[in-house]
């Protein structure tokens, strides 16, 4: 049976190795800044005992205030899982830095973040519209789209 | 005296005969081994996902029907078993029963075509294509005593199924369920040891274990190469931590060993449906749940092991009719993003062959 | 992305994906009125009165006795097309169990699926290789005017807007049994058809 972790447990340890990234954490998930979002993402995957190496999916919501990047993270070799967020308050051009480098699963999800919503991942490789034509105005998937 | 050659692009789709759809890649080639690829997707993409918000929780299941839709059976699963988690509705014994055995049987057709269309690619032009849809068309018809539909089926409904089975469902399913281990041993007779398809797939196209679990893959993707991952196992869902079965994986991560697991998977699949069908019992097939659902403040991620893959569904409800935000995961779109590294250094022969034996259907990559 | 030493410029995808994407936006300007159905064949059958000569007769029979449809398969409807060609609800019966990869060679268009606006300005280049004389068959709502999808940013709604379509099939996904008789019909109206008026 898959574990979801608690977040606080987590929140803990990560607090003690990177001060001031933790915004917010309950029961379900995590929320990181997104300035330490690629730390705390190295940390959880190469620590042993956490070993988060695969990536599960990466979405992202609109809220009307702020953008929400979620990545849902599970460990096989440990079987158990954990939700991690992060949120970007930029409404004309939000960006927050891309885990590629970490989980390459990550490489089409955050193209298709960008084309539907908007939000740009730096550090990406390959940022280019993918399943909307070049050219197509605006980002669909937003709330204030049509 | 060395010759000069020049690199050139050739693009391979979106309207070609064994793309499995509409998918094009630009293929830069020297002679005839790709050297380089880039994958062209969207020529499918319909915006459910934008459309879904429009629409309420019992309105969307349609949609799921249309997103993987030689397995439309799991698609709804997946979707209702979130809808269910995520509002807290319970679930009678006998639906839960039914699901299974939907879902396996939605499994079988689903890999049937699987390995045909690879074989198909492979050469060997429409004779196991032919042979797989016969198999086909007995599940088929299995589900249209069901259901009524042959193709997109919208069975399953938010606290069970919609329609119980009629009475001559179960023997005509254990009629289907003592012949089928037969065909399977059949096409294993034609084409296990066959020597055209190990010289075609053997060692073609590697995804090394590292990279597989690096790329998110899942799905016969995954156990190909040889990751003992399956959501049935390692997060059961359902009523599946009541039936016993194995979990097939390759060795090397080549396209034989993912047709290889496919057709192992259709026997396990043959088993289960066996031991759901004595265990299955009486009841009422659907719980009481108001029209217009409005579940609580909150998201949910439901998975479950489709055909293709890990299938899951990320809902946000803010307690109104219709969810806030529908996202699907979806296994075929994020199992390609490895095809670039499969398919560098191989000839174009080769690389249709790697690209049909990952399994796409294009409406879910594209959504 | 540029490949090979030396500087050597092969392509980019920029500019490719750039010049797709123009493609596209006209394509969706030009097509904002569904093309009208081919009808003339109706007012010369009230005209002549089905009086159709040795040749004309020949000929049609011929053309309906073959038909080549050629590869189309965006989505759902492909696979009841597939099953339509499989062995039990044979279409070889009907002279067209051979789908032409190759739209030079074919005559028929049965379009099995959604259609994107990504995708129209390469169905509309299909269908402008294909010689006379060809016929559109729309299979399932979504080619008859777009089906579930039709509120969305990016679905054309019914293939009708950049081909003209000859017959129309209903069903999502219609069973084979309907395309059957789609085809029938098609095959009724080709009967009519003369080829002194054509052009």
């Amino acid at each position: 049976m898959t574990v979801a972790l608690s977040a606080k447990e987590i929140a803990t340890k990560l607090e003690g190795q990177f001060p001031g990234s933790i915004i917010e954490s309950n029961q379900n998930n995590l929320v990181v800044k997104s300035e330490s979002l690629l730390e705390v993402a190295t940390f959880l995957k190469t620590t042993p005992g956490l070993d988060f190496d695969y990536l599960t999916s990466i979405t992202a919501v609109d809220y009307y205030d702020y953008f929400e990047v979620v990545y849902h993270l599970t460990s096989i070799k440990h079987n158990h899982s954990l939700v991690v967020k992060t949120r970007c308050y930029d409404r004309d051009n939000p960006s927050v830095p891309s885990v590629v480098s970490l989980w390459r699963g990550a490489d089409f999800q955050e193209r298709e973040i960008y084309d539907l919503m908007g939000i740009s991942f730096d550090g990406h490789p390959n940022l280019k519209r993918i399943f909307l034509w070049e050219g197509f105005q605006g980002h669909p998937l937003r709330k204030d789209y049509l | 005296m060395a010759i000069k050659t020049e690199p050139f692009v050739i693009n391979i789709g979106p309207v070609h005969p064994s793309t499995h759809g509409v998918f094009r890649m630009r293929a830069t080639l020297d002679g005839e081994v790709v050297i380089d690829l880039e994958l062209v997707i969207g020529y499918l993409h319909r915006g459910i996902e934008k459309l879904a918000e429009g629409r309420t929780y019992t309105q969307n299941i349609p949609f799921t029907d249309r997103l993987d839709y030689l397995a439309s059976m799991s698609n709804n699963l997946a979707y209702v078993m979130a809808v269910e988690k995520l509002a807290g509705i319970s679930v009678p014994e006998r639906a839960e029963y039914l699901r299974v055995i939907m879902a396996e049987l939605q499994r079988i057709a689903s890999h049937l075509i699987g390995v045909g269309a690879f074989l198909n690619d492979c050469g060997a032009f429409m004779t196991p294509f032919l042979y797989m849809f016969r198999e086909r068309e007995k599940i088929l018809d299995l589900f249209e005593m069901v259901c009524g539909q042959r193709l997109t089926y919208n069975y399953m409904r938010i606290g069970g199924v919609s329609h119980d089975i009629p009475e001559e469902f179960l023997p005509a399913l254990d009629k289907f369920v003592r012949q089928m281990p037969g065909f399977i041993d059949e096409y294993d007779q034609l084409l296990a040891e066959n020597e055209i398809l190990l010289a075609r797939a053997k060692g073609v196209g590697i995804l090394p274990k590292e990279l597989a679990i690096n790329i998110s893959a899942s799905g016969p993707v995954l156990r190909g190469s040889s990751v003992k991952w399956d959501i049935r196992k390692a997060d059961p869902y359902s009523v599946y931590d009541r039936f016993q079965f194995d979990i097939p994986i390759g060795s090397v991560g080549d396209c034989y060993d993912r047709y290889w697991v496919k057709i192992q998977e259709m026997r396990q699949s043959v088993r289960i449906i066996k031991q759901a069908m004595e265990q299955l019992p009486s009841g009422e097939v659907l719980t009481e749940v108001p029209h217009l659902l409005h579940p609580p403040v909150g998201e949910v991620y439901g998975h479950i092991e489709a055909p293709k893959g890990e299938l899951g569904f990320y809902l946000v409800s803010d307690n109104s009719v219709a969810p806030y935000r529908f996202h699907v995961r979806a296994p075929t779109l994020i199992n390609l993003t490895a095809l670039r590294d499969m398919m560098i250094g191989w000839k174009v022969a080769d690389a249709i062959i790697i690209f049909g034996s990952i399994d796409i259907c294009l409406a879910e990559v594209d959504r | 992305m540029e490949v090979g030493g030396a500087g050597l410029y092969v392509y980019s995808d920029t500019e490719l994906d750039r010049a797709e994407g123009e493609a596209i936006e006209a394509l969706k300007a030009k097509c904002q009125q569904a093309i009208p159905d081919p009808d003339k064949w109706l007012e010369e059958e009230l005209r002549r009165n089905v009086l159709l000569t040795s040749v004309d007769f020949m000929l049609n029979w011929a053309r309906r006795s073959s038909l080549w449809p050629v590869v189309c398969f965006p989505a759902c409807c492909a696979f009841e097309l597939i099953a339509t060609a499989a062995s039990r609800f044979d279409i070889s019966r009907f002279g067209m169990e051979i789908i032409r990869a190759s739209p030079r060679q074919a005559d028929l268009m049965i379009t099995a699926g959604t259609l994107t606006w990504k995708m129209a300005p390469q169905v509309r280049r299909i269908y402008d290789q294909m010689a006379e004389p060809k016929w559109v068959i729309a299979m399932g709502a979504c080619a008859i005017s777009g089906g579930t999808f039709a509120q969305s940013y990016s679905v054309v709604p019914g293939y009708n807007r950049i081909i003209p379509v000859d017959v129309y099939v209903p069903g999502c996904p219609p069973r084979p049994e309907a395309l059957l008789y789609g085809i029938k019909m098609l095959r009724h109206k080709i009967s009519k058809k003369s080829i002194i008026v054509e052009g």
